[in-house]
């Protein structure tokens, strides 16, 4: 089995838009969105489901206002002043800053702060016309989106385990912090989508430094490449010397946007250039997944 | 009056408008970078930045010759940062989220004061502007802590100056764009109109109504996709302040790191007129 993660530093590269594309493209695999914080493969993949469970992780503290003495002890012991004072001498938790670290409720001389778990989002697993799929929706404001990748990527391979599938293809998370550390974890190789513009190129450094920091393989996608063509060389100088292949670059196509519009992917519109282009890519990150998959073993 | 420019989701445009509006803001203003893990402020108003501090976070350091395995250190952590594995105190670092309890509930004093390094902090000016960024470690997951260290240099700046902020914060609806939005007078909400957008939107509208602070839309690339932002800022009664056209020249303009207000004087003038409309929004609040 492998596993491919698609990732991009930042939103709007065109990450979804490509994935979606690939699920088409790819045999035999099962599909995972990872971007728990804001999932839109769903939107052209139209899953259903036919496991859905609730997402309960961490803990939530509340004060319990008929055993609250009005001391203080939580909110000078919370570092993060999720505490205030309600005005009338009592307490009461924010829970929106409330980080569920426990002190509040283990110092609390009156034993007034309960700790109930938290129900933080939803998650589940459905049939899509590409195959099956995995995928959750963290509610908004909610924390612990590390932990939910975890458990998606745990039911992917388990899905795939059962099913006799070869590819678990991800929808990573942007950004470089804990939901994409945690979309790392297990990954064969991860296809960097990127796009020619100043911060395009420092977020793909920064995503590059941290496949790197997990000893993962990147290998870079620039889309609308043909926007700023000097500053594509320059992220294609990058790589070169990095040694990272530039597994394709695609043009700027409003093919992408009528595509979302019909919530199609774009491989199921009219066959163009930009789709020949983009079945070339992934043909060759399939050669590129197998190696590392099997330099791994 | 601080102003938080969000998104639900990144690429929509929210660099664009916090480098725009900095540019047309025509009251004195600090221009901060609250996108710790992604920061590309800076790539735009090009601040000389004259102070960077690593920043820490306190996380506890263990003296395994003083702790007597009573477990309550371990028993406290929510996090599993910290444990007892056959008479030997682990401390798993990357893990702790620094609250500081188990310093706290150590009976034997096994447990001390340590730090582990999240990020710089950068301080610079962008002409006359004053400049703040946050820079997440790669490899740390919790930007957070980061995020409130800037916040609190923020605030010092805030108060020797009295100026106004205009910060760009994290894509997504989760604990750190929803951290980043909480101290803020007014949110911008930008987004652009395509089914992605569209879906994303809703989770962010969803995320930040709780916090009752006065919220207002900006539509960017208007034209492309369909209408059902437009439908569902009507139904809300969510005022969108400005439509950004979608024009190759924008596009091309910010991948060469452009403040898009200073590409043309039309593109000026609607971000004249956002300050102007968020002005306006926000009074009314």
């Amino acid at each position: 089995m492998r596993e491919i993660l698609v990732i991009s530093g930042k939103g709007g590269t065109g990450k979804t838009s490509l994935t979606g594309a690939f699920a088409h493209l790819a045999t035999d695999k099962v599909l995972c969105d990872l971007d728990v914080d804001a999932p839109d493969l769903h939107i052209l993949l139209s899953p259903e489901d036919h496991k859905k469970e609730d997402f309960v992780s961490g803990n939530e503290a509340v004060i319990d206002p008929d055993l609250c003495t009005g001391c203080g002890t939580c909110a000078e012991m919370c570092r993060f002043d999720a505490v205030r004072e309600t005005g009338d001498g009592l307490y009461e938790v924010d829970p929106l800053r409330c980080e569920g670290c426990n002190v509040c409720v283990t110092f609390c001389p009156a034993q007034a702060v309960k700790f109930p778990a938290k129900h933080c989002g939803t998650w589940g697993i459905g049939e899509t016309r590409f195959g099956p799929m995995v995928h959750a929706r963290l509610f908004p404001g909610e924390e612990n989106s590390g932990r939910l990748v975890s458990l998606l990527k745990q039911h992917a391979r388990e899905v795939a385990k059962e099913k006799g599938l070869g590819t678990v293809l991800c929808d990573g998370a942007p950004g470089i912090g804990c939901p994409v550390i945690s979309s790392l974890s297990g990954t064969d190789l991860a296809v960097i989508v990127t796009e020619p513009t100043l911060s395009g190129q420092h977020d793909l450094e920064r995503v590059a430094d941290l496949c790197e920091h997990f000893r993962i393989r990147p290998t870079v996608l620039v889309n609308k490449f043909d926007l700023n063509p000097e500053q594509t060389e320059r992220i294609e100088a990058y790589c070169s010397e990095r040694n990272y292949e530039v597994v394709a670059k695609l043009p700027h196509d409003s093919i992408v946007v009528e595509a979302m519009v019909e919530r199609k992917v774009v491989t199921e519109m009219p066959d163009s250039p930009f789709t020949d282009t983009l079945r070339s890519a992934w043909a060759r990150i399939e050669e590129l997944s197998e190696q590392c998959a099997s330099a791994s073993k | 009056m601080i102003i938080s420019v969000a998104s639900g989701k990144g690429g929509t445009g929210k660099t664009t408008v916090t480098s725009s509006l900095v540019s047309v803001w025509d009251k004195p203003v600090a221009a901060v970078d609250l996108d710790v893990e992604e920061p590309n402020l800076h790539l735009f108003l090009r601040p000389e930045i004259d102070k960077v501090s690593t920043v820490d976070m306190e996380i506890p350091k263990a003296d395994d010759a003083k702790c007597t395995h009573c477990r309550k250190c371990a028993d406290l952590c929510s996090f599993k940062a910290i444990t007892v594995m056959a008479e030997t105190l682990l401390v798993f670092e990357e893990m702790c989220h620094g609250c500081g309890g188990c310093l706290a509930i150590c009976p034997e004093d096994a447990l001390t004061p340590g730090a582990r390094p999240l990020g710089t902090l950068e301080e610079g000016k962008s002409g006359d502007k004053p400049y703040l960024m946050g820079r997440l470690r790669i490899g740390e997951a919790m930007s957070p802590p980061l995020m409130r260290h800037v916040k609190k240099r923020l605030d010092q700046v805030i108060g020797e100056t009295g100026r106004d902020a205009i910060i760009d914060s994290p894509p997504g609806v989760s604990c750190p764009a929803v951290a980043s939005v909480i101290d803020s007078d007014f949110i911008v909400l930008v987004t652009e109109p395509t089914p992605f957008g569209f879906h994303d939107f809703k989770l962010a509208w969803e995320a930040f109504t709780p916090l009752g602070k006065p919220m207002g839309v900006v539509v960017n690339r208007a034209g492309i996709g369909d209408r059902s932002v437009q439908d569902f800022c009507a139904e809300k009664g969510l005022p969108i302040l400005a439509e950004i056209p979608f024009d190759r020249a924008v596009a091309e303009g910010y991948s060469k790191g452009q403040v898009v207000a200073e590409v043309s004087d039309d593109l000026k003038r609607v971000f004249e007129s956002l300050r102007d409309a968020i002005r306006r929004e926000a009074a009314h609040a």
